[in-house]
């Protein structure tokens, strides 16, 4: 707080110029990144190490390619890193379109206290599964290829994933700006941001929709390649209806560990209301999980799909179904009817193993199930997903313990109402 | 009217995925549709007929592919037999493989099958890429540009007939695999494959003119052919066309793929795009605008309030 009030203060002065301005914001930033606390506490020397060796193994995949790291090969183009980090990974970042719907399309205010933590770890978790993405690129110096019009592959599922992250990163580092702008203590900035947030959300829960549903879609072109349980001209509803529950049981692992790890952060009000705002999640993670389990049973009739009921594909199948989207739905149920909010925060781990088999499954497990050598990611692949998991624990922390994140908007010192003029100038000269 | 609808899909597709707008931008000719009909149009496609009975094995279409396409020399020399042992796959470096089949009717005279990308009508590699570094020309060949390619490996999975190979021990690695002799075809020449196959099993020309000679071949001699050409509906149809003398089963060639073209599979679900596009934002924001009146937080109020 010191920090902030030193920046303000100075902010307020009012005669300040822009060149101190700014010289003002990259001090303060600066001394922001300084760590605080001590450094060798074991969370940090464990995730420091495994950081610094992925590192070197990153390393190692850009200068003798991907065969150097990974145990993909000619009939499994794509790996873990794709199927985990990516196809996964950005399901669990849906609870952010998630949340900004419930939160600003439909002003539920019970959700606003997580709203921002919520659109920080999806900014945060692109960030990082793009970061994952170029990894597994080839040649990824060509990734500006789709963007900048070289060559549009318009008919490519792909491209409209592509784009449609980049897109909806813009979106979310939108819808958390005005947390920067708080920290930097810009209320100028921050009312212009504020502003465009409504846009922002609408605009990307219009992509999530699209590039949810996209990953699904991506394996339309693989029919003979995925066991027929799990191939569906429907994968893309599948994995837009998925990514609801999953997003939504994101938001309650990670506050799960957000209660203990950042209990100093967390104002009274949030630690307060938090019982309820998990009966609340756990009723939207209910009603996706029931259309999901009726999307599957429609695919099961309408493939014949119990024909392959009594393979091992077939009993993988039912334990994927039974034990993590049946069960879980039951529990929910349970829970919520017994307002037990620890059952809610159990059955979310449980809703994310589902969907971590769901989209392995998929991606994976049951694409070319034939095959008589499988792949299986090397302890290189894994640990390269490790290291790219705590990079986003840390820049989390940090801007966690730096920013206001919990408990929505915090206050910040009004400037002139001179300056208050210039913005409503501004926005009716934009509108 | 099929292939209409596909070129609205794509321009749709290609509206959406910019980033909104129904339909904007110049629509592509018609023509550029008429391209993915097989022996259609003003430029007829180019295809391939492998006739299984007449292969001997000889390997000579994987030296001329090999020369042709400056690949690196293998370890077993092209006149080897010992590579008959293990059924092969193609490789970065060999596009086409000749493969050893018992055949059940003559167990002295096995079935030799070519494999090597099959040159689809409309190609799931090429509808996959997504910076259009796999294309289908408009003779026939599916050729790959390098430059362009970002590495995705997306057309690998997308392929039906796992023919796209990638470069995995290289830290700037390419996709590979037969490009129909794109280059020989442009000047008038056969493909290499095609020029030395001593026993005419190897028959290049017009798609339209091989599935005529294909059919008589099957007409004139019943008992010695599968009755079916394959190739000629499996993914679409595609520009390879083999005729066989056992089932395809047994000639490890894929039995399930369906008689979809690729491209369709995807259309649907990019036909939605530009409707999401539209619908969702509007939905939306009308129904922020209904709700705000209600519920509106405190603090929004006293913004509202200076604004208005
Ligand atoms: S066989 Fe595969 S690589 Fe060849 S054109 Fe068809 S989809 Fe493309
Ligand atoms: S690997 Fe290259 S050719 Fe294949 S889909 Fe990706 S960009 Fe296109």
């Amino acid at each position: 707080m010191a920090n902030r009030t030193d920046a303000s203060t100075a902010h307020a002065e009012g005669a300040m110029t822009v060149r101190r301005v700014a010289w003002e914001t990259a001090r303060f930033v600066l001394s922001e990144l300084r760590p605080r606390g001590s450094i060798l506490t074991p969370f940090n020397v464990i995730t420091g190490a495994i950081i610094l060796s992925g590192l070197v193994l990153i390393v190692i995949r850009f200068a003798y390619g991907l065969g150097s790291v990974s145990n993909l090969s000619q009939n499994y183009p794509w790996g873990i890193w794709i199927g985990f980090d990516v196809i996964t990974g950005v399901a669990f970042a849906g609870g952010a379109y998630v949340l900004t719907f419930v939160v600003h399309i439909l002003k539920v205010k019970k959700f606003e206290p997580i709203v921002r933590v919520t659109v920080l770890n999806g900014f945060l978790a692109y960030l990082f599964y793009a970061g994952m993405l170029l990894l597994d690129l080839g040649r990824p110096w060509n990734v500006i290829n789709p963007v900048i019009g070289n060559a549009f592959g318009f008919g490519s599922v792909l491209f409209l994933v592509a784009w449609h992250f980049m897109l909806y990163m813009i979106c979310e580092f939108l819808e958390f700006s005005p947390a920067v702008a708080e920290w930097l203590n810009w209320p100028r900035a921050r009312r212009i941001l504020e502003g465009l947030t409504t846009g922002a959300v609408i605009f990307g829960i219009t992509l999530s929709t699209l590039h949810q549903s996209g990953l699904g879609a991506l394996f339309l072109l693989a029919p003979s390649k995925i066991h027929p349980l799990w191939y569906s001209a429907n994968l893309p509803v599948l994995f837009f209806v998925s990514s609801i529950f999953a997003g939504i049981s994101m938001v309650m692992i990670e506050s799960f560990f957000t209660q203990k790890a950042f209990k100093d952060r967390i104002g009274h009000e949030l630690h307060a209301a938090h019982d309820s705002i998990l009966l609340g999640l756990g009723k939207g993670a209910v009603g996706a999980l029931f259309a999901y389990a009726f999307l599957k049973l429609i695919d099961f009739v309408h493939y014949r799909q119990w024909i392959y009921l009594g393979t091992p594909m077939g009993y993988w199948y039912l334990f994927e179904l039974v034990g993590f989207v049946l069960l879980p739905t039951a529990l929910f149920l349970v829970a919520i009817r017994t307002r037990n909010a620890k059952l809610v925060q159990f059955t979310a781990f449980l809703t994310a193993a589902g969907v971590i088999l769901n989209r392995l499954n998929v991606s994976v497990i049951a694409f070319k199930w034939y095959e008589t050598v499988r792949y299986y990611p090397s302890w290189m692949e894994i640990w390269v997903t490790l290291a790219i998991i705590s990079m986003e624990l840390w820049v989390f922390r940090w801007v966690i313990s730096r920013m206001p994140v919990f408990g929505g908007a915090h206050q910040v010192v009004e400037a002139e109402a001179a300056e208050d003029m210039e913005v409503v100038v501004w926005k009716a000269s934009v509108s | 009217m099929k292939l209409n609808r596909r070129l609205f899909l794509r321009v749709a597709g290609m509206a959406g995925a910019a980033g909104g707008g129904l339909l904007a931008g110049g629509g592509p000719s018609a023509q550029a549709a008429q391209l993915h009909r097989t022996s259609q149009g003003d430029v007829e496609f180019n295809g391939m007929l492998i006739d299984t009975t007449k292969c001997i094995g000889c390997r000579a279409c994987e030296a001329a592919c090999n020369e042709a396409n400056k690949l690196p020399t293998p370890a077993a020399s092209f006149s080897s037999a010992n590579v008959f042992e293990t059924t092969r796959d193609t490789t970065t470096g060999a596009f086409t493989v000749v493969n050893r089949f018992p055949n059940e009717k003559k167990p002295d005279e096995p079935i030799f099958v070519r494999k090597q990308c099959m040159h689809c009508d409309q190609p799931a590699c090429a509808s996959a890429c997504l910076c259009k570094a796999m294309e289908k020309t408009k003779e026939a060949a599916v050729i790959y540009h390098k430059d362009r390619c970002m590495g995705c490996r997306y057309c690998m999975i997308a392929c039906p007939f796992d023919i796209p190979k990638f470069e995995y021990d290289s830290a700037a690695p390419f996709v590979w695999k037969c490009d129909f002799c794109n280059e020989r075809q442009q000047k008038g020449e056969l493909p290499a494959c095609s020029e030395v196959c001593p026993t005419g099993a190897t028959l290049f020309g017009k798609k339209r003119d091989l599935l005529e000679i294909a059919r008589t071949r099957i007409y004139k001699a019943p008992d010695k052919y599968v009755h079916r050409i394959y190739g000629e509906h499996e993914a679409g149809g595609t520009g390879w066309l083999y005729l066989m003398g056992a089932p395809e089963e047994k000639l490890g060639l894929r039995t399930n793929l369906g008689t979809t073209p690729y491209p369709e599979l995807t259309s649907g679900f990019l036909y939605g795009v530009p409707l999401v596009f539209v619908l969702w934002p509007s939905l939306l924001f009308g129904l922020n605008y209904l709700i705000k009146d209600n519920k509106v937080s405190e603090e929004r109020k006293i913004l509202r309030g200076e604004q208005d």
